[in-house]
């Protein structure tokens, strides 16, 4: 029941949101973040249970056996409350930035939210696929109407990208679903269910395929992350919050919950080549983001370059790499989520995002300066950071499966280092000069500002120093997790001997 | 054979029908009256759904060898009878200022409803080519309705007589095919075709049936307007009064793709594989076709033309599953989607239809620039009829996608799956710009007529079926199930 209401409350948020703008614009911005941080508030007792700990099933569409099934374990947690703790960032993001038709972008935001806890709470492969759908399209109205210059385009290719690939998916459940049809005689699209069916072969990896490729997309992994840089420059602030903390990452948790577990064996057959891509992400975008100009498009290329890891860790398939996966994921969501806000808001002050212009803002805006400088070094992963946990753990995880792969996606971190280091250099260090920008409006963060930051420097510092309490949590999911696709790994290998 | 009383009981709905139209003619003699024809025939449409509607529990009765009044005729029977209804109050507002003698249209309307009733009911070609041949000819008046107005739809003319001239070729086709398969069969009725056929060889047999499928195909195709006998359609939509676009693009389509279904089950015409060879290539031609034409189109109705070549397309593909599945999944597909087609074609041609008049049609793209900060809850109505058409979730289309692709995996059409989900990709473009016009600010030069009582009633319809869109969407569970129950009956 709680699942549900966490989902309601911002579905039901939204609307009055949305209605509150008749009494005023400013209205909104507070019900919305009232209602983040009274999910916020729900989702605090989850906390503290073993296994499961909070499901509702329901019957929904009885003709294909399709229920209404969600359900919470450790790992749905960590991410629930990720998304909550970004949701109400973002809404800070926006505070000033949004000034037009409020009520429907915090109605959009909201949505999104509520699509997203969907998205980690679903069980059942239909409502899984529904929220994955449902969540795309309050995004793609927050691109085209509250984005930047060419936001067209950019929404555009947004939605086409994971909206075909999403179908590759349905494709992918459906087969599953029959295939469980021929083997048991009834429909199902519950994800207990669907683990115990048997496929083999190649249309077991056809049907992995299905769901990797939708996955790919949205983490993205290299070759279908192009929607990316246009979806992150275009957005408005609070939407590349959104888009890089959060969305990026149900790609991510598809993969640990979906792909793998119901295909064990294709996926292990896969696992060389998507650590090869999830290598070449790594790298290759570690490098196109260091030719960027526009500083939007560069932390975007970072964002992919980031989820490589996370690819890496999911296909290394043991634990360390796992948990390394998990918290690269949370670190990452902050530390994106904190760069994107910092470039939102040079935006926001002096309407250019191109980094040639820019240069010795730190005489200017201290404070802002100090911030960046936080969130480059986390993203670069210095140790005692979130993101040092998750990027080592992962390595880790990831030299016991693949040693060549590891070494070369290790080369990542010095191409971080290289390019957040680049980034502080060429807008914060150097000679001021604003011959191409107005810079009367560049002043430093406000207070309200500072707290948002200053919340997020916690969260990294805190994963970054004592992690325990999150890999806790995830870590009985993720042995019940392995322990199923072990199994199944097993009986194929005894099987075929 | 003679018919009794007790025959005439099932057959209620198709005389409620004809005597709306009757009265209706009645009507215009005695007194003209523009919103007391309009109410007559509103009122006759929504008695003989209701009706039908109760009767759809127990019904089940071949009436003549013509007629079969069975489950899943009754519910087609509602669906026309509704659809029409939604068409009728649509064209109220329409035709409001148009002038000309304006009742005679409801008597076409009317007419025209009769010929989709006896064709959802129809299980022998006569009946079929009789329905047929009575919707058309209705067609063709309501498309040409608006000829004298100066600045109406641009072309009724022209498409009237195009729709027409190409109309009576298919039909032509259809009839030659026919004939082909009484030369085979010695039978005309659908129950009957396969018993005649010389036992042993699977389905009608000797080699010419195969020409008289193609035949029989062709034609249907024509009017289904599936590629590549498309090429009338965008032009026909394009030229023709708002509302008798409606008409055509729905049921004109659903009383067909009823009659094709019946005939396919019946004659067992999937057993020849040229035959499915041929319905497949139709069917990824109009999806591609159809998808990739749409793309640049810069009016609206042209716009939905092409996405309705591709719709086509997608219930083709259902019906090709039929063959390879057991069961009745892939006719419940084709029901399901054409329901949801009915429910999507109407709520975005409405919209349309709701700010055009006789006078003017407001049908271009550009037309729609901001609507959602001019009027935002007509905007809300169209966003969710374009969204249903692209197949997203929370709207009908969506659970329609879910059944064509569950079809598609049960018959294991896997090329026509992928050409499904290009197609769908494609889709996405243009339905988006057009959404995308509507979150556009507004233009400071605002061309829209102003609504005013007489489209009250044409925004509660339309709100109506944005409701039915946001149910079948959320929870079609029950329609589900009456739709399993009734796909047993083709």
């Amino acid at each position: 029941m709680i699942l549900v209401m966490l989902i309601g409350v911002l579905f039901i948020g939204g609307v009055l949101a949305w209605i509150s703008e008749g009494l005023d614009p400013k209205f909104p911005r507070s019900v919305a973040l009232v209602t983040v941080l009274l999910d916020l508030l729900i989702m605090l007792s989850l906390l503290g249970g073993e296994g499961w700990v909070a499901s509702i099933e329901l019957e929904w569409l009885p003709r294909f056996g399709i229920s209404f099934f969600l359900a919470a374990d450790g790992l749905s947690v960590l991410l629930l409350m990720l998304t909550a703790f970004l949701g109400a960032i973002a809404i800070g993001a926006a505070w000033d930035e949004i000034t037009e038709r409020t009520g429907f972008f915090y109605f959009n935001l909201l949505w999104t939210l509520a699509g997203v806890l969907g998205v980690f709470t679903a069980l059942d492969l239909f409502l899984f696929f529904f929220f994955w759908e449902v969540m795309l399209i309050p995004m793609y109205f927050i691109i085209a109407i509250w984005g930047h210059e060419n936001k067209n385009y950019a929404a555009m290719k947004f939605f086409i990208f994971t909206q075909v690939t999403g179908m590759l998916m349905l494709v992918a459940i459906l087969m599953l679903a029959y295939f469980h049809y021929v083997q048991f005689g009834s429909y199902s699209f519950n994800y207990h269910d669907l683990l115990n069916v048997r496929t083999a072969g190649q249309l077991e990896m056809w049907m992995m395929l299905g769901f990797f490729v939708a996955f790919a997309t949205k983490l993205p992994s290299v070759p279908f992350h192009s929607w990316l840089p246009d979806a992150h420059s275009q957005a408005p602030t609070a939407g590349s919050v959104i888009l890089a903390g959060i969305l990026l990452k149900t790609g991510a948790y598809g993969l640990i919950r979906f792909a793998v577990p119901l295909f064990p064996a294709a996926s292990m057959d896969f696992a060389p080549i998507a650590m090869t891509l999830a290598a070449i992400s790594i790298l290759y975008c570690a490098k196109v983001a260091f030719a960027q100009n526009d500083i939007k498009r560069l932390i975007a290329y970072t964002s992919v370059s980031h989820m490589g890891f996370v690819t890496l860790g999911i296909y290394a398939w043991n634990e360390q790499a796992l948990q390394g996966a998990i918290m690269t994921m949370l670190a990452h969501g902050l530390s994106a989520a904190a760069l994107f806000m910092l470039a939102g808001g040079l935006q926001h002050r002096i309407h250019t995002r191109n980094m040639p212009d820019m240069g010795g803002f730190w005489a200017r805006v201290p404070r802002m300066a100090v911030v960046a400088l936080f969130f480059s070094v986390a993203a670069l992963g210095m140790p005692g950071l979130g993101n040092f946990i998750g990027e080592f753990l992962a390595l880790i995880g990831a030299f016991q499966a693949n040693i060549w792969l590891t070494v070369i996606s290790a080369f990542g971190l010095i191409f971080a280092s290289v390019y957040s280091l680049w980034v502080m250099q060429k807008v914060f260090q150097g000679e001021y000069h604003n011959a191409d920008f107005d810079d009367s409006h560049l002043t430093d963060l406000s207070r309200r500002e500072m707290v948002y930051f200053i919340a997020m420097m916690i969260g990294l510092l805190w994963m970054g120093m004592y992690p325990q309490p999150f890999l806790g949590l995830s870590a009985t999911s993720l042995a019940e997790i392995m322990g199923g696709t072990e199994q199944v790994v097993l009986s194929l290998v005894e099987g075929s001997l | 054979m003679n018919m009794t009383l007790g025959d005439l009981i099932p057959l209620t709905p198709l005389l409620l029908v004809t005597a709306t139209a009757v009265i209706t003619m009645t009507l215009i003699g005695i007194r003209r009256s523009y919103p007391l024809t309009a109410g007559m025939t509103i009122t006759g449409l929504l008695v003989t759904a209701i009706f039908a509607a109760t009767m759809i529990g127990d019904t089940n009765a071949q009436v003549t060898p013509l007629m079969i009044v069975d489950h899943y005729s009754l519910f087609f029977i509602v669906v026309t009878c509704a659809s029409a209804l939604v068409i009728a109050v649509l064209s109220y507002p329409y035709l409001f200022s148009l002038n000309d003698h304006k009742e005679e249209y409801y008597l076409l309307l009317g007419v025209a409803t009769i010929g989709a009733v006896v064709m959802v009911s129809s299980n022998h070609f006569v009946s079929a080519i009789l329905g047929l041949e009575t919707l058309s000819m209705s067609l063709y008046g309501m498309v040409a309705y608006t000829v004298h107005s100066k600045e109406a739809a641009k072309y009724p003319l022209e498409a009237a007589v195009k729709y027409l001239v190409l109309s009576a070729a298919a039909s032509g086709f259809i009839l030659f095919g026919m004939a082909l398969v009484y030369a085979q069969t010695g039978t005309l009725s659908f129950t009957s075709l396969l018993e005649s056929s010389n036992g042993g060889t699977p389905g009608l047999g000797a080699p010419y049936s195969i020409v008289a499928l193609l035949l029989i195909f062709a034609g249907v195709a024509f009017k289904l307007s599936l590629a590549p006998f498309h090429l009338w359609t965008p032009d026909v939509y394009e030229g023709s009064p708002l509302p008798a676009t409606t008409y055509l693009a729905t049921i004109g389509k659903a009383g067909m793709f009823v009659v094709l279904l019946r005939f396919i089950e019946a004659s067992d015409a999937l057993s020849f594989e040229s035959v499915v060879t041929v319905l497949s290539l139709i069917a990824a031609a109009s999806i591609l076709g159809g998808n990739l034409l749409a793309l640049l189109q810069e009016n609206l109705k042209r716009i939905l033309a092409y996405s309705s070549i591709a719709h086509m397309g997608y219930i083709l593909i259902a019906i090709i599953a039929s063959y390879y599945s057991e069961g009745t999944v892939s006719i419940e597909a084709v029901t399901f989607y054409l329901l949801a087609y009915m429910v999507m074609s109407l709520g975005a041609f409405g919209v349309a239809s709701v700010v055009s008049s006789s006078e003017k049609e407001f049908d271009v793209v550009a037309d729609y620039q901001g609507l959602f900060w001019r009027d935002p809850w007509l905007a809300v109505i169209f966003t969710g009829m374009l969204f249903s058409l692209a197949g997203i979730p929370l709207t009908v289309g969506f659970i329609g996608k879910f059944y064509l692709f569950y079809a598609g995996v049960e018959g294991a059409l896997w090329v026509l799956l992928s050409v499904l989900i290009i197609g769908s990709g494609i889709g996405l473009y243009y339905y988006l710009r057009i959404v995308y016009r509507m979150v556009l600010p507004a233009p400071e030069q605002v061309s829209f007529r102003v609504g005013g009582m007489e489209s009250f009633s044409a925004y509660g319809v339309l709100s109506i079926l944005l409701l039915l869109l946001l149910v079948l969407g959320v929870y079609p569970a029950p329609v589900m199930a009456l739709i399993e129950s009734i796909a047993a009956y083709v």
